[in-house]
């Protein structure tokens, strides 16, 4: 198979999906610029530079969306969406609902967050909780470019707008993509190792970090399973609720602020619906609730390392929970 | 047959201005008795939204806003089922999912309407691009307030729409009022038309509380999106002459301006002008007249036996 960036996993998903469908469109900050090749076949009115203004950009988008194009539209950093939130939350995630289903928005909305760059607070803040929070939304976050590829033409093809998050830790690493077709269906998570003593449940660069963990306590004889979340809404609470029903035990791991984040939620799931399985209490790994520094150490510290995965999934496994 | 020639009689126009104050009037009654949701009425403006909404092709789309009533029903919206939605019925053009505040009517035209201020701008050069793209002939009609000209989307729009070279023709009901606040207080400019030249989108301002005038600007005004493919922006100088929403008392209102507006009513001004030239007698207008309370006393009646939603049906339509 041959190995590509999560970048360039993105680019080829988008040469796929416009060849595929010729009402899909690209238009964003630069992403013109960027991506000359997409400009190079399909033309200048498909692939579109924008204003630097992502209301605007996101608003042209849902208007696009609900009346026959299907747009994906890059916003560039996450915090910026800040700036989108009418045109993503009261428009794209509601007009479905208050005209009684008349329209639907078939819009991917691309944007990078998390440690890797240095970029501070107003560059790197990993809001993808947010939009899970706002109906109507659907939310992916990737961990590979094989899922970024696949997950972003399921995302094209959808009928509904996908918050679609890209790691910035992981923009550039190379993996390997399988040549040819492949959509990975949104909401399906994925088990990237199996073990019967503890789940580590995480999304993004920290998926990573969890399967660093799990060699880690292999070689203390507990064998945990990986669970690769994917996409965040729709979550896949049935693999979630089979992997505890096996483990007993639960570690959940992301790098937005633990407060309101989804390991939350997923806590709140477990604790409703597999509360006899359980041999040890929930245990959430998060960032703390303080903006990003940009200085490397402390960039850092605010994503949950692989060696303090390992030592909450440790503790668990110890005597007393059993 | 272009729509101007289609809509040229007047006393068309007359008729759709006074089904629209008697529907509007319809829902603060029924407000002030407890049976209809409060709402944003467009009372004092109906010459500004038949005006334009008669110089349109069926092709063209409109986005609109939470003072609505006059564009659907100048494009054809039945008023049963306006005021099914209004109330929150089953038969209402959203099954009771919006209310009175952002309605569309997707099979009229009227599409994505937002209740968000500013909202139908940033919607807009999405929707102009869908008819580009997909090779539709069709123009897009987007109604904002003095309120929405405020807001960063209005200014967003302006410029996307002057770059990409997008068919919409932004039609801003300069009504003086922005919810609770004169515009005076809230606009640097007297004049919303004074905001397109700078994007190099060329515009206008018409008395919009005369009906015909708006008519005539309002299809040159299309003409010119139709033929360019460019945004025009046409401004209609017109008041609101009730409140922010229903009920309002006004107290925060100049009255002395107020009583001027109200001395320019648009339908009485329509009405004497078209007596005045024997074109309608008094009998011929109390007909009309009478002939709206009917309709409306119909509507009121569909409205009322229409069922709410069942609440099972709360999570539908949230995802395609």
């Amino acid at each position: 198979m041959p190995a590509m960036t999560l970048y360039d996993a993105v680019g080829a998903a988008l040469v796929e999906e416009m060849r595929h469908d010729p009402r899909v469109l690209v238009f964003g900050e630069g992403i013109a610029t960027k991506r000359h090749d997409l400009v190079q076949e399909f033309g200048a009115l498909r692939v579109r530079n924008t204003p630097l203004a992502e209301g605007i950009i996101a608003g042209t988008a849902v208007g696009a969306a609900g009346t026959g194009l299907r747009p994906v539209i890059d916003l560039l950093f996450a915090p910026f969406l800040c700036y989108a939130m009418d045109e993503l939350v009261n428009s794209a995630g509601k007009l479905r609902y208050i005209s009684g289903g008349q329209f639907s928005f078939p819009l991917v909305t691309l944007a990078m967050t998390g440690a890797g760059w240095g970029v501070g607070a107003q560059h790197n803040h990993n809001v993808e909780a947010w939009f899970v929070h706002s109906p109507g939304l659907k939310v992916v976050m990737p961990s590979n470019p094989a899922d970024a590829k696949g997950l972003l033409k399921a995302a094209i093809r959808d009928d509904n707008p996908v918050m679609f998050f890209l790691d910035i830790g992981l923009l550039y690493q190379p993996g390997e993509v399988a040549a040819g077709e492949h959509v990975a269906p949104l909401g399906k998570a994925a088990v990237l190792r199996e073990g019967g003593d503890v789940t580590l449940v995480s999304y993004g660069k920290t998926v990573h970090h969890c399967l660093q963990a799990a060699e880690t306590l292999a070689a203390q004889g507990i064998a945990a399973e990986v669970i690769d979340l994917r996409s965040l809404k729709p979550l896949d609470e049935a693999t979630i609720l089979a992997s505890v029903a096996k483990t007993g035990r639960l570690v959940v791991v992301h790098e937005a602020n633990r407060l309101c984040g989804i390991g939350a939620e997923i806590a709140a799931l477990v604790a409703e619906q597999a509360f006899a399985r359980l041999k040890a209490p929930v245990v959430r790994l998060g960032g703390p609730d303080a903006p990003v520094a940009a200085s490397y150490p402390l960039e850092q510290a605010f994503v949950p390392q692989a060696e303090a995965i390992a030592a909450a999934a440790e503790r668990l496994c110890r005597p007393q929970h059993a | 047959m272009t729509p101007a020639q289609h809509a040229i009689d007047p006393r068309h126009l007359l008729e759709q201005m006074l089904l629209i104050r008697a529907y509007e009037e319809a829902i603060v009654a029924g407000s002030e008795a407890g049976k209809v949701p409060g709402t944003c009425t467009s009372v004092g403006q109906e010459a500004a939204a038949v005006g334009v909404v008669n110089a349109l092709t069926a092709d063209d789309l409109i986005l609109t806003n939470h003072r609505s009533a006059g564009h659907l029903l100048a494009r054809g919206a039945n008023p049963g089922r306006l005021l099914a939605e209004v109330m929150g019925r089953s038969d209402g053009y959203c099954g009771g999912r919006s209310g009175s505040l952002h309605i569309s009517a997707k099979e009229l035209g009227v599409v994505l309407t937002s209740t968000i201020v500013g909202a139908e701008l940033s919607l807009a050069p999405g929707v102009a691009l869908s008819q580009t793209m997909l090779g539709r002939q069709g123009i897009v009609v987007c109604f904002f307030g003095d309120g929405a000209a405020c807001e960063g989307s209005f200014h967003e729009s302006l410029n996307l729409a002057a770059l990409w070279n997008l068919p919409i023709l932004y039609v801003c009901e300069n009504n003086h009022w922005q919810a609770f606040v004169h515009r005076r207080e809230a606009m640097s400019r007297e004049h919303v038309s004074a905001f397109a030249q700078p994007y190099g989108i060329p515009s206008s301002t018409v008395d919009g509380n005369d009906v015909s005038a708006v008519l005539i600007a309002a299809t040159a005004a299309a003409a010119q999106v139709r033929a360019s493919r460019r945004p025009y922006l046409l401004e209609t100088w017109t008041y609101r002459t009730r409140g922010h929403f229903e009920p309002d008392d006004q107290a925060y209102v100049d009255q002395a301006e107020r009583e001027a507006w109200l001395a320019r009513d648009p339908i009485a001004m329509c009405r004497d002008r078209l007596v005045a030239a024997g074109s309608l007698s008094e009998a011929a207008a109390a007909a009309l007249a009478a002939k709206v309370a009917d309709r409306i006393a119909s509507a009121l009646a569909f409205a009322e036996a229409s069922p709410y939603p069942a609440p099972s049906a709360l999570t539908e339509n949230v995802y395609a």
